[in-house]
């Protein structure tokens, strides 16, 4: 399963998307030789995505944007190169294309025109060749998140690329996944001798698996190039800064301060939990939540972890037991939407699924509104949060229109508007790069200090360990269905 | 399977820049892949509303129809969305028909009573909304425009359902009926979408269209 | 509920392509639409009786799946009863409303109507994977490829829209805004649900780009899909089903063509 490496030439590329003044990449030069593997670096705007995006010949025509200077691979325009490049992108759900595995590997072989028979030879190949040992037909989405990627790795493979590019493979995995999906690529290149491009804004993911640095900046060019140590060193403080995870860099977590008495604000009774009424997931729960202290939840993906989290938070009636909240005779899943807003705060996983207006301000003030505070109040708080938070300037954008880290500090003000005595917080850190990590755990910490009582569910063993006071572990269920 | 041969050739092909402020009409015309998928995905969500609103417009429209028989459709503009808004988004030739007939498939697979024949209905809705982007050849996605096409896809869901499932019904239902599809479509479907459109456009979530950029650059 | 992974079983009729399917069920539809009487709708209506034997789903499922097809007939029917064409002697008068002999006799025609024309429609289509559909349609039935191909990827989406419907509702509970305003919270979450499929349609159309999805090229199939013997006989029996009505109608002389 071989196929020639393809090389990578830019001179003066640029490129600047529709309706938009500025140029996301320009000036930019680089040669790529066969075979090599390349880690690519830099700020979020940097333009490394786009120039992925350009590599694949996925960025679009005149209607999409303008581009100046030229890309070649293999000496010729990307468009004219497909087949020859394979991407894998960020998001596992997005990129799984067709409803049974095995045509969904099939399916680039299928816009190519290769032979039927020689499909379904290159499909099991693949999906041998990534370790996903699964029959054709098994449905697509029962897969885990890691196992999405490396479907989306087969897909590529049976295409046969000289070039593969890799746009944060990882960052929506949990670790095991990570580690899955890295484990596959270094299979892949080792067997088939590809060019690699990879994006991760944590380097400590790829580097043994690489063999160069680039560092692009926004709207300019490569600013650093060359082996991964030397880079590191020389640019590692300055990458570490605008958010890249650096081995060696790490962000130092703030102390926590020394309680001086702590007091129990929730507790579970015997808890059992369930996603959907007739599959219960776990029983027996008994944990508590108290004043100034964080409970991490921990465990692999399908254990029950969000559910759990939702279960406390009141948005999912317990499978039988009880969440008890102290001072309050009923449990928090019968409590009214408005009554719960000042009681219990969650932040969810996804920020997009919470945002509920069109602005930002609108966003900072519905929880206190539905409170019926009253107006200058109201807009206190919201100019308050948006200071601490650094959103500040954006008080008028549409909140979706935010970036990754901007959304989910939003998503925590606005939860934090009403002041709720207990958060419940869905894998908070997932994700974010090295600069909101630092801020989340900060304003975390300050909401500690001050007495709040909070779960977190979590991957994330940087964060358990700056913040959490206990954990609590999950395995995955052993029910089957669901 | 032998590995492709690649050859750099000494030409360089070059790609310089292309800053035409007005790409012919046969250039807008051509369908991209972001278009046909998210034409798609726009029709897949839509199917779901429509699926949703099929299990309680019976108890939500009875009254209307028991205070005026034919009154009922003044709602029904509903299910004629996916086919403006989807031409709206994308503005490209066809994709009312389709998006159209994309939600109404939808709605047939979760389990519509009409099963294929929901299909027939898509069909004749999106081609109402179709024929008013045609007339204003593509070029023209004004408030008016969408308006018409909602009006003219009510007029195609009237027709439909008239012959269909009202054959025999008398000439004052028929014309209480068509009067109410037509102006429930240019009002929900027409307008509704319009506004639905621009509030999308804001969001940032048609930045890849031009729909998106207008939009956006009207704000 | 999974639209993508539809009811499977081991009869004949779930081998049958389905664009044989659409076929068989158009036909017998188109036919039984030109007139409004109730002997070409019995007759069709009878004829199908005996065929669901084949229809792969058990009496139970059957019911189940064409429930609202057998609350709905006899709703157009009432309706039809009450503002249909009035001829004969009047039963029945109040405001708008008028039963006459022709209104009970075209009431008749169009719950058989609504009931033949519907039920081979739903119970055909129950049986019917999206997937396969899709390759019917485009190697079949000659549609464009790369949009049956687009409407297929963006049909896998339904179960992650979904799953994003569920974290919506929860999370206007969590905001507060979960008591009152049902429809306004609707409407809201609705709008949600459109910019979440929006933005993860433009980056599925990205990967399948990247996977040569709309190059230029001749495409393959993975998947081959053919009309068979046994699609053949289904298209025959639509035919079948179809003749039969509209003979019987046309020599009993009730064949009554709409509008006319």
């Amino acid at each position: 399963m071989t196929s020639a490496a393809a090389s990578i030439r830019a001179r003066g590329w640029g490129w600047r998307h529709a309706g938009r003044s500025t140029w996301v990449v320009s000036g930019l030069d680089l040669a790529v030789e066969p075979g090599e593997r390349v880690l690519l670096l830099g700020a979020s705007g940097s333009g490394k995505s786009t120039l992925v995006h350009a590599l694949a010949g996925v960025l679009g025509g005149d209607d999409d944007g303008e581009r100046r200077g030229e890309l070649l691979i293999d000496g010729r325009a990307p468009d004219a190169a497909r087949g020859r490049v394979g991407l894998v992108l960020q998001d596992p759900d997005s990129q799984v294309v067709l409803a049974r595995v095995g045509d969904d590997v099939a399916f680039g072989c299928e816009n190519l025109g290769v032979p039927r028979e020689e499909i379904w030879r290159r499909v099991r190949e693949s999906l041998d060749a990534v370790g996903l040992d699964l029959p054709l037909w098994h449905p697509t989405s029962e897969l885990s998140g890691g196992q999405k990627q490396r479907l989306a790795l087969a897909g590529v493979l049976a295409m046969r690329p000289g070039l593969i590019l890799l746009d944060e493979p990882t960052a929506n995995l949990d670790p095991d996944g990570v580690i899955e999906v890295r484990d596959a690529v270094r299979r892949v290149v080792e067997s088939t001798g590809a060019t690699l491009v990879v994006i991760e804004h944590r380097v400590s993911v790829w580097r043994d698996l690489v063999d160069r640095v680039v560092v692009l900046e926004a709207g300019g060019g490569a600013v650093a190039d060359g082996s991964v140590d030397e880079v590191l060193r020389r640019e590692g403080a300055g990458l570490a800064a605008s958010g890249v995870w650096v081995p060696g860099f790490e962000p130092a977590a703030p102390a926590r301060a020394t309680l001086a008495g702590s007091s129990r604000l929730l507790h579970t009774e015997d808890l059992s939990i369930a996603r959907v009424a007739s599959t219960v997931l776990h029983t027996g729960i008994e944990l508590e939540l108290a004043s100034g202290r964080m409970l991490a939840v921990t465990g692999p993906n399908g254990s029950g972890k969000s559910t759990l989290g939702l279960t406390i938070a009141g948005l999912l009636p317990p499978a039988a037991g009880a969440v008890v909240v102290e001072g309050y005779p009923d449990q928090p899943v019968r409590w009214k939407s408005r009554d719960l807003v000042s009681r219990i705060g969650t932040v969810f996983q996804d920020p997009e699924h919470q945002f509920l207006t069109g602005r930002v301000s609108d966003e900072l003030s519905i929880g206190p509104k539905a409170l019926g505070m009253p107006g200058p109040e109201i807009a206190r708080r919201s100019a308050d949060l948006a200071e601490r938070l650094r959103l500040d300037h954006l008080m008028h954008a549409n909140p979706f229109t935010l970036s990754g880290g901007e959304k989910r500090r939003l998503s925590v003000a606005a939860v934090l508007a009403t002041r709720p005595p207990i958060l419940v917080l869905d894998e908070p850190t997932f994700g974010q790069d090295s600069r909101t990590w630092l801020e989340l755990v900060g304003m975390l910490r300050d909401l500690l200090d001050d007495g709040t009582a909070a779960l977190a569910i979590t991957h994330d063993p940087e964060f358990v360990s700056a913040l959490a006071d206990d954990e609590f572990r999950l395995s995955v269920p052993e029910v089957v269905g669901g | 399977m032998k590995p492709v041969p690649f050859t750099v050739k000494g030409t360089i092909v070059t790609t310089t820049s292309i800053s035409s402020t007005r790409s012919p009409l046969r250039l807008r015309a051509k369908w991209r892949v972001v278009d046909i998928v998210v034409a798609s995905v726009v029709g897949v969500a839509i199917g779901l509303v429509y699926f949703a609103w099929d299990q309680v417009y019976v108890p939500a429209t009875a009254p209307l129809e028991a205070a005026l028989p034919g009154l009922q459709s003044i709602t029904y503009g509903i299910w004629l969305v996916a086919g403006v808004l989807g031409a709206l988004i994308v503005r490209k030739p066809g994709a009312a028909i389709f998006v159209e007939v994309l939600a109404a498939t939808v709605e047939g697979l979760l389990g519509a009573k009409w099963g294929l024949l929901t299909l027939e209905g898509g069909f004749v809705q999106g081609l109402g909304a179709e024929l008013v982007f045609l007339v204003f050849v593509y070029a023209n996605w004004r408030v008016f425009v969408a308006v018409l096409a909602g009006a003219a896809s009510g007029l195609g869901m009237a027709v439909n359902d008239l012959t269909l499932w009202y054959a025999g019904a008398s000439q004052g239902f028929a014309s209480a009926y068509a009067i109410c599809a037509v102006v429930s479509g240019a009002v929900i479907a027409g307008l509704g979408s319009w506004l639905l459109v621009r509030a999308l456009a804001r969001t940032g979530a048609l930045s890849r269209f031009a729909s998106g950029r207008s939009a956006a650059a009207a704000n | 509920m999974s639209v993508m992974t539809p009811v499977a079983g081991r009869q004949a009729v779930y081998r049958l392509n389905p664009v044989a399917k659409v076929v068989a069920s158009a036909i017998i539809g188109i036919a039984l639409v030109i007139s409004i009487d109730w002997v070409s709708a019995g007759v069709a209506l009878a004829i199908e009786g005996v065929l669901f034997l084949w229809s792969g789903l058990s009496p139970r499922r059957f019911f189940l799946r064409t429930l609202a097809v057998w609350i709905a007939a006899p709703l157009a029917g009432f309706t039809i009863l009450l503002y249909g064409r009035p001829s004969g002697a009047v039963h029945f008068q109040f405001l708008f409303m008028q039963v006459t002999d022709g209104s009970i006799e075209l009431a008749i025609a169009t719950v058989l109507r609504v009931l033949a024309i519907a039920l081979p429609a739903v119970v055909l289509f129950v049986t019917i994977d999206p997937t396969d559909l899709a390759d019917g349609l485009a190697q079949v039935a000659k549609l464009p490829a790369r949009f049956v191909l687009g409407a297929l990827a963006g049909l896998r989406l339904v179960s992650l829209f979904l799953e994003d419907w569920r974290s919506l509702e929860l999370a206007r509970r969590a905001r507060g805004v979960g008591d009152s305003g049902r429809i306004r919270r609707l409407l809201g979450q609705s709008f949600a649900l459109l910019v979440l499929s929006i933005r993860r349609g433009s980056k599925l159309a990205t990967a399948m780009e990247a996977r040569g999805f709309g190059a230029p090229g001749k495409r393959t199939w993975a998947r081959e899909s053919r009309l068979g013997r046994g699609d053949a006989a289904l298209i025959a029996l639509g035919v079948l089903v179809a003749a039969a009505a509209v003979s019987a109608s046309v020599i009993t002389g009730h064949w009554n063509v709409i509008g006319a």
